[in-house]
């Protein structure tokens, strides 16, 4: 027995009481030290983080502070009034909230424990939620949206007075969102209830676990950090890179080549879990899988589209072990544990090293037995970046992105909730607020404009003072001006903004819907990617390839399309960037020929053959390539700072590139690179210095570039729509609702032109401003980006094509520019009928 | 009036269509001219629409009524019409009018010196805008057109309307384009709507059905350069 364990037990003896020491010995279990630890610091009256990895009994130690206390209390007497909640556990999934009951309801029952356990989530009904308000569990599981609500309610401060404890599951993916900003601001709320209270973080490894310890704790005026307990992982996980017999692809995202390779695996294990990047990649191998699936293996698909139903017997088969695969995307990416499963197979590339050491935690959720894993990078390039993924992973490298500071639509959002609770004394609220972490920064001036915007809009023009939603009473209280306005407040909590989505309806073959009303409900999908199909249109959803029969109201209408294959791809685009951290590993490995020797040969040809012909580019350096091709000229950039940053890049170029004369025609990024193409020859222009790289990458395109292109870009409108939603500026848009509203709702498209031109300097412009940098345009990874390559530019002006262009020229024409409406198109259209109808 | 027929001249080559025989510009900023009658018409306004949501809590920014006004003022001066028919749903409520900012009032009005007035009456404002000059009618016939508000369910030649807002949308490999659109067939014209915070409803959808002539019916999208003719058959719904 090492010492430490010794320790630990004869610590358990202090801190745990003769029942749960009892039921441990009856399991055959001795406490673990970390779950002794955390009780011991609790108990101290300290708020504590906890890091461990999967399987590691992170939940019970958990609860253990709230158990151990809740057994010590005397139980209450008939005709006693009800006690208010003494522990509130909070996850990111109503499903993680409904897992923990069933796993808690074990030890409670076990050790006879006088402890209620309920959740509360959207799902709860609302007889029971009343019933909760009057007779509140000692123990409620819930989601950041239903805090929200709680807080929202006349008697919050009586619901919590009895309050010790806030479980926070899942930490590290809570808080680097907006649901994160609107989450601490509502334990900053509990905080002033309850001052005396104790948070109790659990999280996977991160990167900087002070972060996660401040934002624990209040931080107005910030005093020490929550405690931190780290668990060490247990067994290294197995993890290697399929090194497949076939040709791995120049570019694409179907990792199609690796089926037959994948099958076998399956076969060789008991259950796989399979994870991809998107839904159409799940579609796409699931599909694939079956073509090969002789043995008829019981092989399901699991993503967040997929009717409820259909996913919930997924789930239940998966815990009766019925399955031998299941394709899944981030839908079951936390840490609900279903299941034996002794393989995880990752499908495309990870993007971040965290991800993936959260998917491989998955399999096998026994600590000490080392979990197994195999990488299919679907490219060259994510060859490069699994392999750099796998050494990060054995490095226990981590790249949870770093906080940012919290969202003013996020504020506007929770000040109005808490004058619907109860009337508000501003320089209170102020004080409250920046206790937590995301706002300790906020400064007053900034705080007063997200309160005029909650009264009046906060609009220079003051033709709205008469309709103000909040108001400043004689007491120096801001009231809620009608309780109209609480009940709206309630329909749209939260920071989660759906996609417009419609159920996908079976129906037979050739029907417009009207006879067929009946048919099975398959999912839902995204509206945007429903409109561009047309009748007869075949794609696939559901593991089914299905014909587009037509759109009628929210539904829409598709038959099976048997044996055909779908006709329209659907990639939605990574929506997790390469990872910082991940890039400069791959950039690493581009400049270390000596690491190649871990790759696949063919992908090590493939470097050798581009150090050949051109160049491989420093660790450091930015290599760009220009080179002709058909009557086109091309310029590829090597950036790796992942897609999102690359086509904000793209757009500022094209630009400066049109202001020197090389008439650009178009651009594509990915997550390595970004090719240019033109009809001049940049090259040459580059060459004489007109203009120099240099003056190309320079810094100063992020000024007057940025803000001119910003002004129309579809993907500023996108962001403003999200912070008017969250806001409250408008509402969200309910289903049913879309129709009639027509002459009811007003675009955000047309809010944001003439807020734009009227008040550039309009609060919501400006959270707009900032969610911009940090999210779809990525401005600040750019920045960095180009001050890091400043005097590092490697200009490489070749004859033809180099070996490590092939994959993004292979995309050219691919990838589709969403959003971006073009007249080219309607000028084509516009000309076709004028041919055809000879006027022209 | 010299600047008004080169006006004419140049945009005849994009947005010229005739209705009933009367020949009239599609204006990519979403009016219609008829050069014979010096006759400017324009629908769905929709003034005060930010205030009428305000008053239920939505505090929309408040300038899209001063933002319509100074699109309406650089189509008047460009055109300089005799005539102007506001084709209904001038003001999003009843209380538009009494509601509006004096500055807007005092800019509404300078629009109006030295020219004949219509506000035909719409579904939004049934009763004349208050206080305001100008004749407030249902329906007007000039010529062989026929304005009103609401399209009439039975085709009627030359009859120019608005209230349906409509858009159109196409798609090309996988690529799409919405915009608001005038719909006509030659025989009659729907308007798109004007105002800053108007929405737009599809000319495929239900609403439209049997108003056209579908062999001939022409959606005249607007670009931000010029108005794009786009034949029915192309169109999508969304």
């Amino acid at each position: 027995m090492t010492e430490q364990l010794r320790l630990a037990e004869q610590k358990a003896a202090v801190v745990l009481p003769e029942p749960f020491v009892k039921w441990f010995a009856e399991k055959g279990w001795s406490p673990r030290a970390h779950q002794i630890e955390l009780l011991a610091k609790a108990q101290g009256g300290q708020s504590v983080l906890l890091i461990a990895p999967t399987g590691a009994g992170k939940t019970l130690a958990g609860f253990l502070p709230s158990l151990t206390e809740l057994a010590g209390r005397p139980r209450r007497r008939p005709g006693q009034a009800h006690r208010g909640i003494h522990t509130l556990y909070i996850s990111p999934l109503k499903a993680l909230a409904v897992d923990i009951e069933r796993n808690l309801g074990k030890p409670v029952e076990e050790i006879g424990l006088p402890v209620t356990v309920e959740t509360r989530t959207g799902d709860t009904p609302a007889h029971k939620r009343q019933r909760q308000k009057l007779a509140p569990p000692d123990i409620l599981l819930t989601t950041p949206e239903q805090l929200a609500l709680l807080i929202a309610a006349a008697d919050a401060r009586r619901f919590f007075e009895d309050l010790r404890y806030v479980v926070l599951d899942e930490l590290h993916s809570l808080v680097t969102s907006k649901r994160g900003h609107l989450l601490s601001l509502g334990l900053a709320r509990l905080r002033s209830f309850v001052p005396a209270l104790q948070m109790i973080g659990l999280s996977a490894t991160v990167a900087e676990p002070d972060e996660l310890r401040r934002w624990l704790v209040s931080q107005n005026p910030p005093g020490p950090m929550a405690e931190l307990i780290v668990v060490i992982g247990g067994a290294k996980p197995e993890i290697s890179i399929l090194d497949s017999e076939e040709r791995v692809p120049w570019a694409g995202h179907s990792a199609r080549y690796a089926t037959p390779e994948i099958y076998n695996e399956i076969k060789r294990h008991k259950t796989t879990l399979l994870f991809v990047n998107t839904r159409s990649q799940a579609e796409l191998l699931f599909q694939e899988l079956w073509r090969v699936n002789e043995d008829t293996l019981p092989i399901a698909l699991h993503h967040g589209s997929l009717d409820v139903a259909q996913r919930r017997r997924v789930e239940k088969a998966m815990g009766e072990n019925a399955l031998r695969a299941i394709v899944a995307t981030s839908t079951l990416d936390l840490g609900i544990d279903w299941g034996d499963v002794d393989l995880v197979v990752h499908v495309g590339a990870p993007k971040g090293a965290s991800r993936l050491a959260q998917r491989i935690g998955r399999a096998n959720h026994r600590m000490d037995e080392p979990s197994k894993a195999i990488l299919i990078p679907a490219n060259r390039f994510e060859v490069l970046e699994c392999r750099a993924a796998l050494d990060a992973n054995y490095l226990g490298a981590q790249d949870t992105p770093p906080l940012v500071n919290g969202g003013l639509d996020v504020l506007a959002q929770h000040v109005l909730g808490c004058a619907c609770g109860a009337p508000f004394q501003a320089d209170a609220l102020f004080e409250e607020v920046r206790t937590a972490a995301p706002y300790a920064d906020l400064d007053r001036p900034t705080f007063d404009r997200v309160i005029d915007f909650v009264a009046t809009g906060g609009y220079a023009l003051k033709n709205y003072e008469r309709y103000a939603r909040i108001r400043l009473n004689k007491d120096g209280l801001w009231r809620v001006s009608n309780p109209r306005v609480a009940q709206q407040y309630r329909l749209n909590v939260g920071t989660i903004i759906e996609v417009p989505a419609l159920n996908v309806r079976y129906v037979q073959a050739g029907s417009r819907g009207a006879a067929s009303r009946g048919g099975r409900v398959l999912g839902k999908i995204e509206e945007a990617f429903l409109e561009t199909l047309t009748h007869g249109d075949t794609f696939m959803f559901a593991g089914k390839v299905l014909r587009f029969e037509g759109i009628r109201e929210s539904e829409c209408f598709v038959s099976n399309a048997p044996g055909s294959d779908a006709k329209v791809p659907y990639y939605g685009g990574g929506k997790f960037p390469l990872s910082t951290y991940l890039a400069e590993q791959v950039r690493a490995m581009l400049d270390d020929p000596q690491r190649w020797k871990k790759l696949p040969e063919q992908v090590a040809d493939w470097l050798r053959f581009q150090a050949d012909k051109s160049v491989l580019p420093k660790r450091d350096d930015l290599l760009i390539e220009t080179f002709p091709r058909g009557n086109r000229y091309y310029l590829v950039a090597y950036p790796f700072e992942g897609r999102l940053a690359h086509q904000t890049l793209g757009m500022l170029l094209t630009r400066r590139l049109d202001r020197a004369g090389a008439r650009p025609l178009g651009f594509v990024a990915t997550d390595y690179a970004l090719a240019i193409w033109s009809l001049a020859d940049m090259g040459h222009m580059f060459r004489a210095k007109k203009p120099s790289l240099a003056a190309l990458f320079d810094q100063d395109m992020l000024g007057d570039d940025l803000e001119a292109w910003l002004a129309g870009s579809w993907l500023l409108k996108r962001t403003f729509r999200n912070c008017a939603l969250i806001s409250g500026l408008i509402e969200k848009r309910h289903p049913g609702q879309e129709k009639s509203g027509r002459q009811v709702t007003v675009s955000t498209d047309l809010i944001y032109d003439v807020l734009r031109s009227h008040e550039p300097d309009h609060i919501l412009l400006q959270a707009t401003r900032a969610d911009a940098a940090t999210g779809l345009l990525d401005v600040s990874r750019l920045a960095e980006m180009l001050s890091r390559v400043q005097g590092r530019i490697m200009h490489k002006n070749l004859e033809q094509i180099s070996p490590l262009a092939v994959p993004i020229m292979l995309e050219i024409g691919k990838m589709p520019v969403h959003g971006e409406a073009d007249e080219t198109l309607l000028m084509d259209a516009a000309t076709l009928v004028e041919e055809a109808m000879g006027t022209k | 009036m010299t600047v008004a027929l080169a006006m004419a001249a140049t945009l005849a080559d994009t947005g010229a269509v005739r209705i009933a025989g009367e020949r009239a510009i599609c204006d990519r900023r979403g009016v219609l001219y008829f050069p014979e009658f010096r006759l400017l018409a324009v629908s769905d306004l929709h003034l005060e629409k930010g205030s009428s949501l305000a008053r239920r809590g939505t505090l929309v920014p408040p300038y899209d009524t001063g933002a319509t006004l100074l699109r309406l003022q650089t189509v008047i001066a460009d055109y300089q019409p005799a005539i102007v028919i506001s084709l209904g749903d001038s003001f999003h409520d009843g209380g538009g009018a009494a509601r509006m900012h004096a500055s807007f009032r005092e800019r509404l009005e300078g629009l109006m010196v030295g020219r004949d007035w219509f506000w035909v009456a719409g579904n939004h404002d049934p009763e004349a805008p208050a206080d305001l000059p100008g004749d407030t009618v249902r329906e007007l016939a000039i010529g062989s057109l026929l304005f009103r508000h609401e399209p009439s369910a039975v085709r009627v030649e030359g009859e120019i309307s608005g209230h349906l807002h409509p858009c159109a949308r196409i798609v090309q490999q996988g690529r799409s384009v919405r915009r608001r659109c005038f719909a006509g067939d030659g025989g009659r014209m729907i308007m798109p709507a004007f105002g800053a915070y108007t929405g737009s409803l599809n000319l495929l959808d239900r609403a439209y059905a049997g108003l056209f002539r579908r062999e001939t019916l022409m959606a005249y999208m607007l670009g931000t350069e010029r108005i794009f003719a786009i034949s029915h058959s192309m169109l999508r719904p969304g």
